[in-house]
């Protein structure tokens, strides 16, 4: 098969996306195009061990710490990199560079994640930040000094880790969340307020159901205002509040649904093509274990899984083979560092209409704590907190052992 | 093929022994042991066990 397949997004998804074409028996060329300078990295330290990485380390220096290794098949993958794609032309097998080059394909594989949502406010933009790329922590890190005031705008898992990270730099910290407790949507309230309260304990300030609506200062930030009335005095804003999907380069063929991220079916084939397949946060596929209902899921284990299928599905394609009928049905896991706390997640617990507390003291989280989240009282999801990681497995095996009804 | 695990990056996250349970395995004391030199059988399980590990301590030669 000597088909080029263009890989667009140089992140973990990308990365893995071409390891598993190789694996999956394609010989020919892949391009993998990134818009970012940096090779595929690691993003989860960015919040956490990166940002509050000791000295003054060039960001090569930092992008060294979290690079991912290449398996030896992608050896001769072409990473070519700073090259944001704004154009895709599935019809004529041709993708446009922000720089004007156009690069022909046979096959494409979307792997281009998203992008933090930004508030759309008055006041001064200089001191707000948002943390997806390398760049961005960087800059978050150039900012948080001890004695700092930081306000962080939304609650959710990167907002709560920038928030436990600035902390233990020494910054006074409010986190500013309209919705309810921190992460609520994901965590149930019970397990949620009881987190809010770990963190208050720790020095940690939350404002629960405010929102901002303006950022005081002059030249750069100097308070939030929220829609109380109150200004919440900050030198540093940090805007957590959720990510878009980037799918512009492809809005120009007609066929695909790109309302929230690329729509897929099991097999990651984007709807009404035979040559676009989706990885990674951006795929939005219906996964057997829930439902049928297509879900975009951005977690740290969709993009490995996503890119294996994804891979098998292309490559069969190409082969003139018809890609595996098996219902594709990964468990989604991710995990968050907060403090003292490690959170363990399984499955979907966001989709739960019920939670039942399995085990532990929600008011002595680290000491452990297991959650069980149901949907019609079937088990959708696992939250373990500060549990040994020997039971990890048996935590995710409840899900292996489900009945997949594809 | 021979494993190397970077202990000083090692977290104790425990992925590996969900993908390579045969390879990895979490100890009581909630710490790694794993096998250095595996069957090349298990290589499928062992390059996934790579792949999910959260800071990517695992280093697979040969």
């Amino acid at each position: 098969m000597s088909a080029h397949i263009a890989v667009v997004g140089a992140s973990l998804a990308g990365l893995r996306a071409a390891e598993q074409l190789r694996a999956a028996g394609h010989t020919g060329p892949v391009t993998v195009l990134g818009a970012e300078r940096y090779g595929p990295y690691n993003r989860p330290p960015l919040s956490k061990e990166l940002l509050s990485a000791p000295g003054d380390p060039t960001p090569e220096e930092l992008h060294a710490k979290v690079a991912f290794r290449r398996r030896a098949s992608v050896a001769d993958v072409d990473f070519r990199l700073g090259l944001p794609v704004v154009e895709a032309d599935l019809g004529r097998g041709r993708l446009t560079l922000e720089s004007g080059e156009a690069v022909a394909f046979d096959a494409l594989v979307a792997a281009t994640g998203l992008r933090p949502r930004r508030l759309d406010l008055p006041g001064p933009l200089a001191g707000r930040h948002a943390l997806r790329t390398l760049d961005d922590c960087v800059a978050l890190r150039g900012a948080l000094h001890r004695g700092s005031r930081v306000v962080v705008i939304g609650a959710g898992f990167i907002g709560c880790e920038v928030a436990a990270t600035a902390l233990r730099q020494g910054c006074r910290v409010t986190v500013v969340e309209p919705a309810g407790a921190p992460m609520v949507r994901v965590l149930g309230s019970e397990l949620a307020q009881a987190v809010q309260r770990h963190h208050e304990a720790a020095g940690i300030a939350f404002v629960i159901g405010r929102f901002p609506v303006g950022f005081t200062g002059g030249t750069r930030v100097a308070g939030v205002e929220l829609d109380d009335g109150t200004t919440l005095d900050a030198d540093v804003v940090v805007e957590a509040v959720g990510s878009l999907p980037n799918v512009e380069w492809l809005a120009g063929n007609s066929g695909l649904d790109l309302s929230d991220g690329v729509l897929c079916d099991n097999r990651l084939l984007a709807a009404g093509t035979d040559r676009l397949v989706a990885v990674g946060d951006v795929a939005r596929f219906p996964n057997p274990l829930f439902d049928d209902v297509p879900r975009r899921v951005e977690h740290w284990s969709v993009p490995t899984d996503t890119a294996k299928r994804a891979a098998a599905t292309l490559t069969a394609l190409l082969g003139g083979r018809t890609p595996d009928p098996a219902p594709f049905a990964p468990v989604p896991s991710f995990w968050s560092d907060q403090l003292d706390l490690r959170f363990q997640s399984f499955g979907s617990p966001g989709l739960a209409d019920e939670v039942r507390l399995e085990e532990g003291d929600p008011d002595r989280l680290p000491d452990g704590v297991l959650a069980l989240y149901y949907r019609q009282s079937v088990h959708v999801g696992t939250v373990a907190v500060n549990l040994p990681p020997a039971r990890q497995r048996e935590l995710r095996g409840a899900f292996g052992a489900l009945a997949v009804s594809a | 093929m021979k494993i190397t695990v970077d202990m000083n990056l090692c977290q104790d996250h425990g992925q590996c022994a969900i993908a390579a349970p045969e390879v990895f395995r979490m100890n009581d004391e909630g710490k790694l042991v794993y096998e250095t030199d595996p069957d090349d059988a298990l290589r499928t399980e062992v390059e996934e066990a790579a792949d999910v590990c959260p800071v990517q301590a695992i280093l697979i030669e040969g």
